[in-house]
Formats: C-alpha cells, structure tokens, sequence
C-alpha cells in the first residue's frame, strides 16, 4: 500500500500548511482590516464602507488635544533615547570589558524591567515621583521610560560587541591612539549599527508605552497612546483609527529600520567567520 | 638567575615587575569597566530598585496610627487587654490630641482606626476636637475628661483596636490580598464573605494565562516550525507576518480587536454574511474576545523564540531517527521535541508572565468577569488610592511572576538558551 501511505502524507503535509496559513492570516488580518476603516466616509466600523473620505485624518491632526499628545510623544521619545542611548551603551561597553563574580546579577538587574509588568513598576514609580514632584511632569515621563528603554539598548549593544574583535582596540593603542580616540574611530563605527538599532528600540519602547503613563503623565502631559486610551474608553470614534493606521505605519517603518540594522550586524558577524 | 641572563629570558626582578604591571593595567582596566556601567546602575537602582522597593515596603506599611498617635502607641503596649486601660494611656491620648489637631493630622489616624472599626472615624474627630478645646487637664483627670467626652471610651474594644493597630509594619495588606485577616484577637481568619474577592481573581489569573499559553503554543508551534524548515523566500514572508504584529503596539492591536469584536463590527457582520450565526452573538466584553485578543497579541513571544531554536537543528537527526527505524510521528515526538524544549520554555515563560500582568486588553475587550489581579492594583492606584491594597496585590503578582521564573528555569533550563 505504497500509494496510500504517500497520500496520507500529503494530506497531512497539506492539513499542516494549511492551518499555518490560517493562524498567519489570523496575526495580520486584524491589523489590515482596520486601515481601510480609517478612510470610511460614515462613521461605522464594518464593510462594505459607503464612501472614502479623510475626514477622521483632518480631525486627529487639527485637533488640539491630539497636536498636544503628538508633541508630549515625540519630545518624551527623543530625551528617552538619547538617554537610554548613552546609559546603554556605556554600561554594554563596560559589562563586556570585564568578568567579575556578580555580573549575571547585574545583567539581571538591568535588564528585568522587560520582565516585570509594567503595572507594578508603575505603581511604584508613581510613590517615588509624587515625592520627589515630578509627577504630572513631562520630566517624570522621561525618566520612567528610560527605564523600560535602557534594557533594549543594553541587548542590543552587548550583542553586537559579542562580535567585537578585541585587538583592533590593541592596534590602535599601539599605534599611538589615546583612549578617546580608540573609541570614536574604532569601536563606535564598528558598533554603530548595534547602537542605532538599540536607539531606535528605546524610542519604540516610549512611544509605544501606555500603563506607565496612565499612572504619571497626568492631564497635561497625554502621550499619544494615553490619548488614545481615553479615546478607546469614553468616546469611539473613527479618529482612533486613522490615529491606529497612522501608528502602524510609523512602527512599520521604524521597526522595519531597526530589524535592517540588526541583520546588518548578523551579516557582518557572518562576514568575519570566514 | 645567571643561567636565565644565560638563555636571555626574563631575569626575577623583570617577572615581578612585568607581573606588577600587568596587575596594575587589569585593575585600571577594571575600574574603567565598573565606571561606565556605574551611571546605567545608579540610574536603575533608583528608577526601577527603589519604587519596587517602595512597592514592598507599602504593602506592610501601617505607620498611621503609629506616627500620629505615638504616646498612646508606647502606653498602651503595656496593656493587656481586658479590662480598661490606666490613666497613662489616656493621658497619652489626650497629649497626642492636642498636638494632632494643631497639626491637622488626626484624620490619618482616624481613617486607619476606622478601617480596622466603623465608627471610629467620627468619635476620634469629635473627640480631638473637644479635646484641642479644652486648657490643660490636671493630672489624673484624662480618663474621666474622655469618658465625659464620649462614652465609647470606657468599652475596651476601642483600645484593643488602638493597640492592634499602633504596629508601624501590618500583615492585614498582604492577608488581604488571599481574602484572609486579623480577627479581634489578632488570628488569621478568612475575611467576611462579602470581602472575599482575591482568590477568585488569583485564580482567575493563572487559568486565562494557561489557557493563553496553552493557545499560543498550539498556534505557535507549527507556524515556527515550517518557518524553520520552509524555503529561505518563503521563509522570509513568514517572518515578516510575524513580525508586523510584533512590531505595532499593544494597544493598536487591542483597539483593532475592539473595532473587529464589536456587535456592529467586521467579524459580526462577516459571521451573518457566511451564514455562521443567524443573529448577531456576542463577541466583546467577554472571555472569548480577552482570549482572542490576548493570543494574538502575545503569539509572537512563542514563535521567535521556537523558531530561533527549531532553526539551529540540524536535519540529521531526524534523518537518523527514521533510518533508525522510527515512523514519522516517533521521531517528531521523540527526537524533535525535545530538542525545542528550551524554545518552548522560553516562549511560554514570555507568554505566560506577559498575559498574567496585562491590564490594558481585558480592560477594553473583556467584562467585568474576565479582569485579572493587574485590574485590581489599577483600580486601587489610580481610583480609589489604595495604597496598601494595590501594593500587596502588585507583590504578590510580582512573587506570582518571581516564581514562574524559577520553575520554568527548572523546568526547561531558559539560562542555556540564547535570545538571539
């Protein structure tokens, strides 16, 4: 029964793509399904849509709230990540110099905030905050999201020095480079993709951020998911989706660089193994 | 050392000396090393160390009564019970009065008195009141001036609560938080049953994130391993599908679920279209939208990290597997499995410690029957300002996630897996 045993196993073969293709289509279907919604000329949520208009665009970008969200965003996510950036890299440099007897307990220490719920960090921020007084400030936002940020760049950044050959350092002192001048002509290049890639997963870590700054951020200082939670909560409306087709867009774009960089760093990885 | 000079190596005075200055670079190496991970740690320990502290340290914190009402705290824990305290607690009542409504801090100690015994908030104000009103009490006179004042003060229990809440640390918080608490005699007791709220979100939490878990693994499983094993193009496709969702943010995917979910929504009418439901069901604000929700937005966690090991697995074994004799489902079971069990320890580690802390999902696609404990600390943190309650809840969730941890580690050994 040769021929039944090699049916059976295409059809299994066939069973198996098959459910595969429905669970990716389950993955993005939810997040293209709703694009197209955003240009609906009437304000309802299903298909068929009954005309295209970009009214919900011209409402999230003129109104004042969201002008305001979109601003508090942007200048919390470019302090976090050069932040982030600088505290990341230093320490990344710094823990892959040296061995010492507590250093996994540092890594630990230094990247659990991915593990943590955020909640929790939240809730303890806020203590703290509310008596130094910078909550409700746009000060207390940074300072809370260069936490969730500094663990990306710190990954990010060891990972690429893993590859670091250590004797280019030792050829450049040789040759008469002082320390400063090792760094920023031959480690910085080298590692620049990693801490690219590393920045820009800081900023996405802020700009993405939502429970932390339910807790601090207050009334004045609304980031753009904040707002969007209020928005998902009191009254929705269509203007959340153009606001959601907008963010998808941008994570896209951006993420989209940051995954280029990191393949980049795997390539070069590869390039030097030969 | 002559015969060293002789073979032109290194004489004893030159080793020492090279020893000494390898030393000496080591430790400089060294110190440059620890100053620049210094500015990374003293920002985490106080940004991150410290409020997790502070979270810890609140959820025992009971310095109300203790900080407000201290001479009466230190009297009275002389105090046996029984029968009435002696006029030194009294007088240390009256004291800390007078200096308490000047100081317009005696509604602290009143609203913690009051939670430990109602009725308690209104008689300390009253009598603080009275009592700031009044000259100087002679000496020996304070308990007949507070039994004038209020005749409560003559019934031991009162005092009993004084003193059991004149501790500057409590359990109650954290007793609370597994529906139990101190009786009058101060034993652990389960609380009154209308209070009995915590154990069923407990528990609650852990079976959503199993059962999420569980989803994302029957999901996730297949689609990495024909990622792994799929042609590099198609590979490639595959991953940008799993990427795209991992890339946009939670609560874009959480609001895309609610706008699809809605009983007006795209999935409704779609279902009527089709012809799988005749009426429009009921597909948000319940268990099956948090699941749906949840498993999307936490599937990625299981696929990186399955495929990132399922693709450093070299064909051969299989192949040995079923030259060795054993049928395809063998092998797979016997052979392939195992090998990813790291990959799946990781994933539904991420998975489950992930969904057991989410917040935001539930909020927007669940009822109020499919909340977990994060629900509880938000309510209490940012509503009703709980701050004992929403501590002890975000410990022991911090404890929950602590645990897993460990038992994963055990389980599936995630330290001797690579996240890259």
């Amino acid at each position: 029964m040769v021929f039944d045993f090699f049916f059976f196993e295409r059809l299994w073969t066939i069973t198996r793509r098959g459910y595969v293709v429905l669970v990716l289509f389950f993955l993005i279907v939810p997040i293209i399904a709703v694009v197209p919604l955003s240009f609906n000329a009437e304000p309802f949520f299903t298909y068929p849509m009954p005309g295209l208009s970009l009214q919900w665009y011209t409402e999230l970008f003129s109104s004042d709230s969201w002008q305001r969200a979109i601003r508090v965003s942007f200048t919390v996510g470019l302090a976090v990540t050069v932040l982030a950036t600088f505290l990341g890299t230093f320490a990344a440099l710094g823990l892959t110099m040296v061995n010492f007897r507590l250093k996994a307990l540092v890594i630990g220490l230094l990247v659990s905030p991915i593990m943590v719920p955020h909640l929790i960090t939240g809730v303890g921020m806020f203590f703290l905050y509310a008596w130094a007084g910078v909550i409700y400030t746009i000060w207390g936002l940074i300072l809370a999201h260069t936490v969730l940020a500094l663990p990306f760049v710190i990954l990010t950044v060891t990972a690429t020095l893993a590859n670091f050959n250590v004797n280019l350092i030792r050829a450049g002192a040789n040759l008469g480079a002082n320390p400063m001048r090792v760094f920023f002509r031959i480690i910085l290049p080298l590692i620049l993709p990693g801490v690219l890639a590393g920045a820009v997963l800081a900023f996405v870590a802020s700009f993405d951020e939502l429970i932390i700054a339910i807790l601090i951020s207050g009334a004045d200082y609304k980031t753009i998911p904040r707002q969007m939670w209020s928005g998902v909560r009191e009254e929705f409306s269509p203007v959340i989706t153009a606001a959601a087709t907008v963010l998808i867009g941008f994570s896209i774009l951006v993420m989209g660089c940051a995954e280029a960089l990191r393949r980049r760093i795997t390539r070069l990885r590869g390039a030097r193994q030969f | 050392m002559n015969d060293a000079i002789a073979q032109g190596g290194p004489t004893g005075f030159e080793t020492t000396y090279l020893k000494r200055q390898l030393k000496r670079v080591e430790r400089e190496k060294k110190l440059v090393a620890f100053g620049l991970m210094l500015p990374a740690l003293l920002y985490m320990v106080a940004n991150f160390v410290v409020p997790v502290g502070v979270i810890l340290f609140k959820s025992v914190d009971d310095r109300g009564v203790s900080t407000v009402l201290h001479r009466t705290s230190a009297a009275i824990a002389d105090w046996a019970g029984g029968e009435l305290p002696d006029e030194s607690v009294y007088a240390a009542l009256v004291a800390d009065l007078k200096k308490s409504e000047p100081a317009r801090t005696t509604h602290i100690a009143a609203k913690r008195l009051n939670s430990a015994k109602t009725g308690y908030q209104a008689l300390l104000k009253q009598t603080a009141r009275r009592v700031s009103k009044m000259d100087a009490i002679a000496p020996g006179a304070a308990k007949e001036t507070l039994l004038g004042i209020d005749k409560r003060w003559a019934d031991s229990a009162y005092w009993a609560t004084i003193k059991r809440t004149a501790n500057p640390v409590t359990p109650v918080y954290l007793l609370s938080a597994v529906d139990l608490t101190l009786n009058e005699g101060g034993d652990i007791v389960r609380s009154p049953e209308y209070m009995r709220v915590y154990n069923k979100v407990w528990v609650r939490t852990f079976w959503m994130s199993t059962i999420i878990t569980l989803l994302c693994l029957a999901m996730g499983y297949p689609v990495a391993y024909e990622m792994a094993h799929a042609r590099p193009r198609v590979a490639n496709v595959m991953i940008v599908l799993v990427l795209v969702p991992f890339w946009t943010s939670l609560l874009v995917r959480t609001t895309a679920w609610v706008v699809l979910l809605q009983n007006e929504g795209v999935l409704n009418d779609f279902g009527l279209w089709a012809g799988w439901w005749a009426e429009r069901v009921q597909l948000i604000h319940n268990r099956f939208g948090v699941y749906v929700a949840m498993s999307h937005i936490l599937l990625p966690f299981m696929v990186l990290p399955l495929y990132a090991i399922m693709r450093r697995i070299p064909p051969d074994y299989m192949r040995a597997a079923k030259s060795l004799g054993a049928n395809p489902l063998a092998a797979f079971l016997k052979v392939y499995v195992p090998l990813t069990r790291h990959g799946v320890g990781a994933g539904a580690l991420f998975v489950f410690i992930l969904a057991a802390g989410f917040y935001v999902t539930p909020e927007l696609v669940g009822g109020s029957r499919d909340q977990m404990i994060s629900y509880f600390i938000a309510f209490y943190a940012d509503e009703t300002l709980n701050w004992g309650a929403a501590a002890a809840l975000s410990a022991l969730l911090l404890l929950l996630t602590a645990a897993m941890f460990f038992l994963m580690n055990v389980l599936f050994g995630i330290n001797k897996m690579k996240m890259q």
